[in-house]
């Protein structure tokens, strides 16, 4: 039917993502305002059983085809045209991972609409469809208005908690056929399993990270020393990863790793929502940054505007004294 | 091989960030800007790539303040041709900005055909777009993003690593001539001495080329309701004083939730 929500379930190694079930929560919503169906977009290949985890929408569709079993964005990207060319839905709402990264855009392109990225939340204000997008890692949000229908929407996570998404029920499915090209032109070839760490990191109780603050490889001993007096362990954000000062198995946030430790001390990290994705369930965060701006202090809870670099040895030397 | 690099100025989010008066956009007079940080490691990867497989860098970039010493760097850093792009401005509008850049490197003499367009899997303005998506949209050639390597150029296609989440990574074949949006070099940008920058300004003409008409109105397909620094909903109970106050009331934290 015309007009309705979609939302495009994700899935990781044959299951579902908490981020899908964050979308179908806020799609709900959505849907309920416009008074329109909810409806889940299953794509893959021999899946079929994942639909009745996607109880939170009213019908699921689900489209079967041997290329849409590889996560290339491209492949999936020309389903969706195909897909809302023929139903005409209102907005299409994609989880943005790395998985489909640019499929939303493409999706876009495609149908000559709209496609916002970076979208945090989306409802209906006076018959309107109007999304809160986060840009300028994390320090300007821009509520902005999709002129033409279907909008795509780009996902970030974190919209609504994932648990209000499940749901017991069971959703009635169809069977959606696409064409797709038979020699699609990005394959996957295979996986690469992650570098072993030398430490399971979403095992510590303890996080001391670095971001771009700490400056200079130099200066990571100083972190170093801090997480040696704590007891704990060293990781980073990306920028810190990308300019080889420590290893990719020791990234937190979009393409590292999601931890969940008693404390997270975030030295020098300004909290981009690549990093925050990673690291928000946290127990204790504290973070220390120079710019009393930097939206880190949003989802921390305790702060300090100091140069990490002089708070770092002051505190393990704080830490020692104490511990004796 | 033939590589294409789009490149692309930001503002710098270390400096303050102010609203125009308007409500709608960014106070542009207050801004400085940079280049958008993975379009440095496209950059990279494509020297990176000149250097193992032979071949040639362009580097284009639409016009921009600074966007000058961006080019000049690039020339040092080991570009062969440098151009701006004139009358595309960089801001929110990515998908016009995009568009723009596609139209003009078919445009461009002796550009295409190229074996690979990079530029960055993503900036902090994206707001209506990727650019890389677009681009290959556009000029009707695969894209993947995300990526952080190609290992192997062969037979019209090449092996590129893509990101996934928990430190997983793809191993891919794209048919040639693709798009890609790079997330991070094999290595880290490359730093080139001052020296070597001021020699490739006296050596480099950066050529100038003007955007085929008509150039897209940036945003036509959205309407921008407001932009707002984010309101801290759980703002962080700020510690003050000297450094080694603050470290002393932190210890004090962290012993009461035991964590000592």
């Amino acid at each position: 039917m015309a007009g309705n929500i979609w939302v495009v379930a994700d899935q990781w190694q044959g299951r579902l993502t908490d981020i899908t079930f964050e979308a179908l929560a806020l799609g709900r919503e959505v849907a309920d305002a416009f008074k329109v169906p909810l409806e889940a977009v299953l794509m893959g290949h021999g899946c079929a059983s994942l639909a009745e985890e996607l109880g939170c929408a009213d019908n699921v569709i689900y489209a079967e085809h041997p290329a849409l079993a590889e996560p290339v964005p491209e492949t999936h990207a020309r389903a969706l045209t195909e897909l809302a060319q023929q139903r005409q839905p209102r907005a299409i709402v994609i989880p943005a991972t790395n998985t489909n990264w640019g499929a939303n855009t493409l999706l876009a392109a495609q149908l000559g609409v709209p496609g916002l990225n970076f979208v945090v939340d989306l409802k209906a204000v006076d018959g309107a469809l109007e999304a809160r997008c986060v840009l300028y890692g994390g320090k300007i949000q821009v509520r902005v208005q999709p002129r033409k229908e279907p909008a795509v929407i780009g996902l970030w996570p974190g919209a609504r908690p994932a648990d209000q998404g499940r749901s017991e029920r069971k959703p009635s499915v169809e069977q959606a056929s696409v064409s797709l090209a038979a020699e699609p032109k990005v394959r996957l070839k295979r996986y690469i399993e992650p570098e072993a760490g030398e430490v399971d990191l979403t095992r510590q109780d303890i996080l001391v990270a670095v971001g771009r603050g700490i400056q200079s490889k130099d200066n990571l001993e100083l972190a170093e020393e801090l997480a040696r007096a704590l007891g704990g362990e060293i990781c980073g954000s990306r920028p810190v990863v990308d300019q080889g000062w420590l290893p990719l198995s020791r990234q937190i946030g979009k393409s590292g790793l999601t931890v969940k430790p008693k404390l997270y001390l975030a030295l020098g990290i300004s909290g981009a929502p690549e990093h925050v994705e990673g690291m928000k369930g946290s127990s204790l965060i504290v973070a220390v940054n120079t710019d009393p701006q930097a939206p880190i202090f949003n989802i921390a809870h305790y702060g300090v505007v100091a140069d990490a670099l002089e708070l770092a040895p002051a505190l393990a030397e704080a830490v020692r004294a104490r511990k004796g | 091989m033939n590589l294409v690099v789009l490149m692309r100025m930001v503002p710098d989010v270390v400096e303050e960030l102010e609203i125009a008066p308007d409500g709608k956009s960014l106070d542009q007079e207050a801004l400085r800007l940079i280049v958008s940080e993975s379009d440095d490691h496209a950059l990279e990867e494509a020297l990176l790539l000149k250097e193992r497989f032979g071949g040639r860098v362009t580097v284009v970039a639409p016009e921009a303040p600074e966007v000058a010493d961006v080019l000049y760097t690039a020339a040092a850093k080991g570009a062969d041709r440098v151009i701006q792009l004139r009358g595309v401005e960089p801001g929110l509008g990515v998908a016009a900005m995009a568009e723009a850049c596609a139209a003009a490197l078919s445009a461009i003499p002796d550009l295409l055909p190229a074996d690979l367009v990079l530029t960055g899997a993503q900036s902090i303005e994206d707001l209506d777009g990727l650019v890389a998506p677009l681009v290959a949209h556009r000029l009707g050639w695969p894209y993947l993003g995300v990526v952080t390597a190609v290992s192997e150029v062969s037979n019209g296609t090449a092996t590129v690593i893509k990101e996934f989440q928990a430190g997983y990574r793809g191993e891919f074949q794209v048919s040639l001539p693709a798009v890609l949006g790079v997330q991070a070099a094999e290595k880290p940008p490359r730093y080139v001495p001052v020296a070597k920058v001021r020699a490739a300004m006296k050596a480099t003409r950066i050529e100038e080329f003007e955007a085929p008409q008509p150039v897209p109105e940036p945003l036509q397909d959205v309407t921008i309701v407001a932009l707002a620094k984010p309101e801290a909903t759980g703002r962080a109970e700020m510690l003050e004083g000297s450094v080694e106050e603050v470290a002393g009331k932190l210890c004090e934290l962290l012993a009461e939730r035991g964590l000592l």
